[in-house]
This record gives C-alpha cells, structure tokens and sequence, in this order.
C-alpha cells in the first residue's frame, strides 16, 4: 500500500498518476471471521481500524448491503463538536474531538479535520440562560466553550444578522472554537484503508439478513447475501437499520428511525468562516471546501425508511436560513437529501454489549452520529476486543431503559444533536 | 409531503394540518403497580419500527383536532389506511391485498 506524502505525490506526478494502486480491494467472504462488524459507515470501519491497530485482531470482516461510507456517513452535514450538557457525553464526544485532531496522521489520509468553531445561537431568554448553563457545565468538564455578545459573534461572522428587528434576534451564542468539521467521505476511506491495509476485509453490497445464535443463545455469525459467515462475536453498526438488524437476533430496541434531511446550495467563493447552528430554528450551516453551503435540517415528524423526507421542513430551515444570514437569500439550492437516523428515548446512543453473548451494538446516535465517529468506533473496539465496556461508553448502556439511568440529553434545553 | 385521510373530517389533506402520535395501538397498563421493571421498558421505551407497515397515530391538529390510526408503509412512506381511533386494528394482510389490487399495472 501506498504510503501518501509530498513524495509519493511528486513521483506519481512525474509518472503521469499512472502507478496509484487500489485503496482497498473488494473483499469477497471467508467463511468465518473473528470479528464481523455489520455496517461499513465511519463507525464500523472505525471500529475495524481500531480493533486490528490497538488490539491486533486483524481477522475482522466489515459488510455492508451497500457501499461503503453510502448511509449516513456520506448523508451528513460533518459537524464536530463537543459541547454535550450532562458528564457522560461531555467525556464520550470530547473523546471524539481528542481522536479526531490527530486522525489524519493516524490514518496517513487527510480526513480534512477543520477547527473552525461551532456557534450556537441564543434567539431567546430560554436559550440565553440554557446555552450558559452549558457553557458552565463544558468548562467543569474541560470542555472549551464560551458566550459571545451578539456584536462578538457578528464579528466572527459577518454574514449574520444581529439587527434587533431581525425575525429571530440573536442574543448571544455559545462557541466551541475546538470544533468544526471534517471530510466526511475521506473518514470512510480513510478507516476503510487503514483497516484493510492491517488485513480486514471489506465486503461491500452484502446484505446480512440475521444474524444467527447458537443453542446456548450465544452468536454463531450472521446470514448474508452471499451466505452464512462464521463468527463469535459480532458487532451491529448499522444506524437506521440497526432495529431490523437486532430484531433477527432477537433483541427488540429502543429505537425509531427518522428521515433526516440536508442540502446544499451551488458553490460559491469562500464566505462563511464557521459553523453556525440555530437549534431553536432548526437550521444548521458551513460552507463546503468547495464552497457549496451546508445546510441541515430537522428530522421528520415521522418513522420512515425512505431516504427521502418531505419538503415542508427544508421550505422552513432555508426560511430560517435567510432570516438569519439575509445575504444568502437569492442563493440557489443544488441538491437534498435524507438519511435515516436511530434516534432513542433520551437522545443519547447506545453503546457496548447487549444481552446476547457475543453480540456488541453502537446505535442510536440519532441525528449527531458523524462527530463521534472516532470516539464510537475507538471505545467500541475495546468493547469488542475485551468483551468489556470502556469507561467512557460504560454509562451508555442498552440495559439503562431497563435502570431508569438515561442520559437525558433530549431534556437539556437547546440541545442539537 | 405526505397527504393523510382524516377519517373524522373524511377527507384528505396536506400533511402539515396533522402532528405524527408515534406507534399505535400501546396500551396503558392496567395495574401499573404490578409491572416489572422490563414491562416498564417495554411499555415506555421499546417499538417495534418496523421497515414495512406500520400501525401509528395522527393527529388532526389544525383540523378537528381528534387523534387517529393509520398503517403507513415506512419504505415507501404510502399510507394504507386511515381508521378511528376506537376502531379496531386492521387486519393486514387484508389491507396489503386491498393494495395490491390498487397497485398501478406496471
């Protein structure tokens, strides 16, 4: 494999790009596996990586029913950042935030990591005081974040509107300047390469079908498109689909899949220096590296699994959009779409073991998975590898609907996710 | 947007008159004191989100305010039926025939 630098660049360059070898190959199944991890989005692959670099459990299968990174990982607006409300979360996506500063080097791929500052903004006295006691609870956790007036956060970006007559006023913001955004594509194949280059196989337009226990209720593998994989321990990453995955092992969860849904404007010259994110109006926006805007939206008020969502929600994010930033309000729409997101009672994921031995579930990161990433995949690894949770997911267990232990993350005001 | 049959008003309308109620048909448990900790999880937190029909409440919030089921299909986001909300559920495989039937010829 092809180790990039300004070298391999330069020789590849004088060669006229003709020698690049293949990422990853297209793995076709072996019939058993240690490992198989069902779903190769980021987390999966994350997972894969981490399992064969820290652990050195290399015999790991990743499939997925359709192309790697081509669920939510490629669906999402690629915002990072940290700032949870409640301890456990403040500890699993601060995680996230220390791997993902130096992922790149890790991977030897560029995954495009951007610290560029995440504000959120204050339109209302409830979301003043809120945002504050966040801002409170993220420092007692180490977690950088801090209030802006709304002149500061005019002055770290222009493009908004702080009149007082404005339609939503801005009162103020919450800013994490450690937070940003990343390529998402390249997190995909970044892992994806790491992971096959240490021996993984990356089995692609492979639907598991169930996944098959044993008498002694234990996992044997899982049925897939392409036959039955042997495999003790498998480990179900599968985000919207993660319910119909789990109900063929016989595990019913806490889980309901909602189209969320993006867009993006046509790309335009640089303009928008941050991230900015309005969770009282549902609007989220960043401005591509090829300059296209990025625009997220709420989910729909229904479950579905059709990738689609309706119009009503974008005609009210890009309404918000324009009140909010009125310079882009004769800006034209490229593209939308939906993607499917398992989102729990509480708003917080699920993350670990489950009642079947040797099957392992990292779901329900509903519509904020892509930040966690490495953190997911990284905790996740151990989990799979020790048979154990991690400090940092222990507290997000599938066993906490049962406890009452929930990580209300939906209940702390203003939260987005 | 989805368009829904409200079968109170009986007639059908843009999806922005109704809020969606989640999945229909949970009963309340009787004696609340006699569940176990799992029944409480169960009850509260478990669903079935099925990929295929699914038997949910709507509510007619701009319209006659009155909460109903449906049986929407969740991959194609098409709604089968639309019943009162004291009307027993539908048998499925009726409704799923009926649809069939319905089905443009291709």
């Amino acid at each position: 494999m092809t180790h990039f630098s300004a070298l391999s660049l330069l020789k590849n360059a004088l060669t006229g790009q003709k020698n690049w070898q293949a990422q990853w190959p297209d793995s076709q199944p072996k019939s058993e596996y240690d490992v198989v991890i069902v779903g190769a989005g980021g987390h999966g692959l994350g997972a894969a990586h981490y399992l064969a670099k820290e652990h050195g459990i290399t015999n790991v299968a990743v499939i997925d029913k359709g192309w790697l990174g081509g669920g939510n990982t490629g669906r999402n607006t690629t915002i990072i950042r940290s700032n949870y409300l409640y301890d456990e979360s403040a500890k699993l996506y601060d995680h996230a935030v220390d791997l993902w500063e130096g992922l790149s080097q890790d991977l030897n791929y560029n995954v495009m990591f951007s610290r560029r500052g995440v504000l959120m903004l204050a339109h209302n006295v409830h979301d003043v005081q809120s945002f504050q006691r966040h801002i409170h609870s993220n420092r007692l956790n180490g977690v950088d974040n801090r209030w802006l007036t709304p002149q500061e956060a005019k002055e770290f970006c222009p493009p908004l509107n702080i009149s007082p007559n404005a339609r939503y006023p801005v009162m103020g913001g919450a800013l994490q300047m450690r937070a940003g955004t990343a390529r998402h594509d390249a997190v995909a194949w970044g892992y994806a390469r790491s992971a096959s280059q240490r021996g993984v196989d990356i089995i692609q337009n492979c639907p598991v079908t169930a996944i098959r226990r044993g008498p002694d209720g234990s996992v044997e593998g899982v049925e897939t498109a392409k036959g039955f994989i042997r495999a003790k321990k498998v480990a179900v990453s599968a985000a919207g689909h993660t319910s119909v995955v789990m109900d063929s092992a016989g595990v019913r969860m806490p889980l309901e899949s909602y189209p969320l849904q993006a867009l993006v404007s046509e790309p335009i010259k640089p303009i928008f220096p941050c991230v900015v994110m309005s969770n009282t109006v549902h609007a989220y926006i960043s401005q591509s590296d090829k300059g296209e805007l990025v625009i997220g939206s709420g989910t729909d008020q229904y479950t579905s699994y059709s990738q689609r969502g309706g119009l009503p929600l974008i005609e009210h994010t890009v309404a918000a959009i324009c009140e909010i930033f009125p310079i882009f309000n004769r800006m034209r729409m490229l593209r939308k779409w939906g993607g499917i997101v398992d989102v729990t009672p509480d708003r917080s994921p699920i993350l670990g073991t489950t009642p079947v031995p040797g099957l392992y579930v990292n779901c329900g990161w509903g519509t904020g998975g892509f930040k966690a990433t490495p953190g997911a995949a990284h905790t996740l690894a151990w989990t799979i590898a020790k048979g154990t949770p991690h400090d940092i997911n222990a507290p997000f267990t599938l066993d906490r609907f049962r406890t009452g232990r929930l990580i209300d993350e939906a209940a702390a005001a203003a939260v987005a996710h | 947007m989805l368009l829904v049959h409200c079968p109170y008003c009986d007639e059908t309308l843009p999806e922005l008159e109704f809020t969606y109620g989640g999945e229909a048909h949970i009963a309340r448990p009787e004696n609340p004191a006699d569940k176990t900790d799992d029944e409480w999880r169960d009850f509260l937190f478990i669903r079935t989100n099925v990929k295929g029909p699914h038997f949910e409440r709507w509510r007619h919030a701009h319209g006659c305010g009155r909460f109903f089921n449906a049986v929407r299909d969740t991959v194609s986001d098409r709604f089968l039926t639309t019943y009162k909300a004291d009307a027993p559920r539908p048998d499925l495989a009726v409704l799923l025939a009926d649809a069939s039937m319905k089905e443009p010829s291709k």
